[in-house]
């Protein structure tokens, strides 16, 4: 599904080195977890295998079922595929969050040379899909997450995954901001999602997520690079005994 | 006291080149004295303060700078909705295209007949307004209207009309020069809605003047057609009575040489006035709201929002007062004025001013100028929306508050349709 090697990414306006030579392969259905210290370039991953700007790919590959992604345009890697739940979820006034959505999934569809959705059979999806995730009307109108609280923003971009229903799903600390209560409605709503044909990257910090997301393997990243790759267990060592010993281990 | 030399010797030839309508005793006498106002202020010029952003001289030269008219097959922008249309041809009214001037609790008449009338209700209207707005400014642009205008409108509302007036302005001629005088009087808890669309000629000269008794509200929209070389000085004049309404919105597209004055002043208490605009300017464009709010009574609000799309070196301007007279307690005022730039050669001017004389008031004024919020449309590329669509979208949310100040739901959603699909143009 997802394969990545020895990616190599700086900043494109400063001298800094962010991702210094990752790999990474993930097979079709499987739950990747990437855990790491603050800087250590979880985001920075997500953001190039996503398309963002200002980011220089200094070498290394990444590609999609085969396809290279670092040579498309954001909305082709969507088209494709590719959904990032973003940490930091953006607010976008005046747009409602309902129109967002159906064009984003029209705008797929037609990419990929299917029909659009009908505005009916869209609502009709959306309300249901909303409804598990504890999402109400009055939250499908406003504007694409204004006024949301930080749950309320996460719940968001789970329906958005939902909707659009990627192959690929990369989760940048989802869990961040989330009470226990928002933490179980998002983890149900990703494992609802989980499929043969539908792998993940979940990007964490803490243990707990990966209580309700059970990864099938634990990344630990490490100032740009990936300094160890084991089972579920791997979390929990971190949990136990933070990251210095591994990372003196790898120094 | 008069102009200078200078000012003197333009307005002069200005004028030379115009003649005073013949009609009756009092609209002669009215067209005197704006003729009078007009020779006593000059001609804006360049130097003006209240000039600084925009030029004046092709609004003010002796003849017009031609201007081809823009052919398109497109549905007319108020084509779906129920209205008495009032057609005018390069300025002229033309009573052929247009509906007969019926409408249950209005009276439409054609301004040169109006004049001609010995006696007749507008002669208290017709230049009052417009005469009492050239202070604390001048305003000579709109006393030249009064004096040699001889085509209009002179609408009186004594009740709700069922359906809106629409003046439909076809611009045909490269060189015509248009100067229409509108009137408005709604009589108290009557309502109106009017409509204007169309570009009207190579150079228009237009001064709409409402007087809003207590009770009654106004409704505008108006678009000002997409000719591109066309160049526009418009007037609006309102006076609100007591628990009144008036909202106007207007929609620029294109145009070389746009000014649109707005003059209100809030003389009844409870009243509310409201004033837009979304306008769109691409490559050689220019587009002036000035705006003039009085507040002389109690517990009136005013709203002004203003926004411009500005693109391949497109300016935009904004002036914006609100003045509060000594009395005029709980006044709430706000006004906003931004621009999207979508390049860095395109360039807004903005001069927001509040003058305040109460101290019981609650008055705001913001103004701003940005790109395209990078990160908002990342996360709409990243959701599979392509980049034109994805700026269109931020585009129109941009526009919304402004858009959002048409009450008519149809009304808007035409607006918005026009404004989605200009934009859409732009990037095939
Ligand atoms: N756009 C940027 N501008 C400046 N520094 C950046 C930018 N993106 C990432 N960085 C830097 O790169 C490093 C990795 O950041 P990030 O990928 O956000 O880490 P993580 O998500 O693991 O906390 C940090 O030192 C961060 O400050
Ligand atoms: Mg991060």
């Amino acid at each position: 599904m997802l394969e990545i090697k020895n990616l190599q990414v700086k900043l494109e306006d400063e001298d800094k080195q962010i991702l210094k030579g990752v790999d990474l392969t993930i097979g079709a259905g499987e739950v990747h977890a990437i855990m790491g210290p603050n800087g250590s370039g979880k985001s920075t991953l997500s953001y190039v295998l996503s398309g963002k700007d200002g980011y220089e790919v200094t070498g290394g590959t990444a590609t999609l079922d085969g396809e290279d992604l670092l040579d498309m345009d954001p909305e082709e890697r969507a088209a494709l595929g590719l959904f990032l739940a973003f940490q930091y979820p953006v607010e976008i006034p005046g747009v409602g969050n309902m129109t967002f959505l159906r064009t984003a999934v029209n705008a797929q569809r037609k990419a990929r040379g299917e029909e659009e959705i009908s505005a009916a059979e869209f609502l009709k999806v959306i309300r249901e899909k909303a409804k598990t995730l504890k999402i109400d009307a009055e939250m499908l109108k406003r504007p694409v997450n204004v006024g949301f609280s930080g749950g309320e923003k996460k719940r968001n971009e789970i329906l958005q995954m939902a909707m659009l229903e990627p192959k690929m799903c990369i989760l940048d600390e989802t869990d961040s901001g989330l009470d226990v209560d928002a933490m179980k409605l998002v983890s149900d709503g990703v494992n609802a999602l989980r499929s043969e044909g539908r792998s993940f990257l979940v990007i964490t910090h803490y243990q707990r997520l990966l209580d309700h997301i059970k990864p099938d393997v634990v990344h630990i990243m490490a100032n740009g690079r990936i300094i160890k790759t084991g089972g579920p267990d791997l979390a929990l060592e971190v949990e136990q005994n933070g990251y210095a010993d591994l990372l003196e281990e790898h120094a | 006291m008069g102009a200078p030399a200078e000012k003197q010797t333009a307005t002069e030839a200005r004028i030379a080149a115009l003649d005073l309508p013949k009609g009756a005793d009092w609209a002669t006498g009215l067209r005197k004295d704006a003729l009078a106002r007009l020779t006593t202020m000059g001609l804006p010029a360049r130097r003006d303060e209240y000039w600084k952003y925009t030029r004046p001289d092709t609004l003010t030269q002796s003849d017009p700078v031609p201007a081809t008219a823009f052919i398109t097959d497109e549905t007319p922008v108020f084509d779906a909705i129920e209205r008495v249309k009032i057609v005018f041809r390069d300025g002229v009214f033309d009573a052929n295209a247009s509906d007969d001037l019926t409408l249950a609790g209005v009276t439409l008449e054609r301004l040169s007949d109006v004049t001609q009338t010995d006696i007749h209700w507008a002669k208290d209207l017709y230049g009052s307004l417009e005469s009492q707005g050239q202070t604390p400014v001048e305003r000579p642009l709109a006393a030249l209207n009064t004096a040699f205008a001889n085509d209009g409108i002179v609408i009186r509302v004594t009740g709700k009309a069922s359906q809106a007036v629409n003046l439909i302005y076809h611009h045909e001629s490269e060189t015509s020069d248009a100067i229409l005088h509108h009137v408005v009087k709604v009589e108290e808890g009557a309502e109106l809605t009017l409509l204007e669309n169309g570009p009207a000629a190579a150079r228009f000269n237009k001064v709409l003047e409402v007087d809003i008794a207590d009770k009654a509200s106004f409704h505008h929209v108006r678009t000002q057609g997409r000719d591109h070389d066309r160049r526009a000085a418009t007037h609006i004049f309102a006076r609100l009575g007591t628990e009144s309404t008036f909202k106007s919105f207007t929609m620029t597209a294109n145009g070389v040489m746009t000014r649109n004055e707005c003059v209100i002043e809030l003389t009844g208490d409870n009243a509310f006035a409201h004033v837009a605009g979304a306008a769109l300017g691409d490559g050689d464009f220019h587009h002036d709201d000035t705006v003039f709010i009085t507040h002389d009574a109690v517990n009136c609000e005013s709203r002004q929002v203003f926004k411009k799309v500005l693109r391949n070196g497109a300016t935009g301007v904004f002036q914006g007062k609100i003045l509060v007279k000594d009395g005029a307690q709980k006044t709430d005022g706000y006004q906003i004025s931004q621009s999207l730039l979508l390049d860095d050669d395109s360039q807004f001017l903005a001069k927001p001013e509040l003058e305040i004389y109460a101290d019981d008031v609650a008055c705001s004024h913001g103004s701003t100028s940005g790109a395209i919020d990078e990160d908002a449309l990342f996360y709409l590329r990243s959701r599979g929306v392509p980049e034109g669509p994805a700026t269109d979208l931020l585009t129109l949310s941009f526009l919304a508050e402004a858009v959002d100040e048409i009450d008519d739901p149809v009304l808007a959603a035409e607006i918005g349709a026009r404004l989605e699909s200009w934009l859409e143009r732009r990037r095939s």
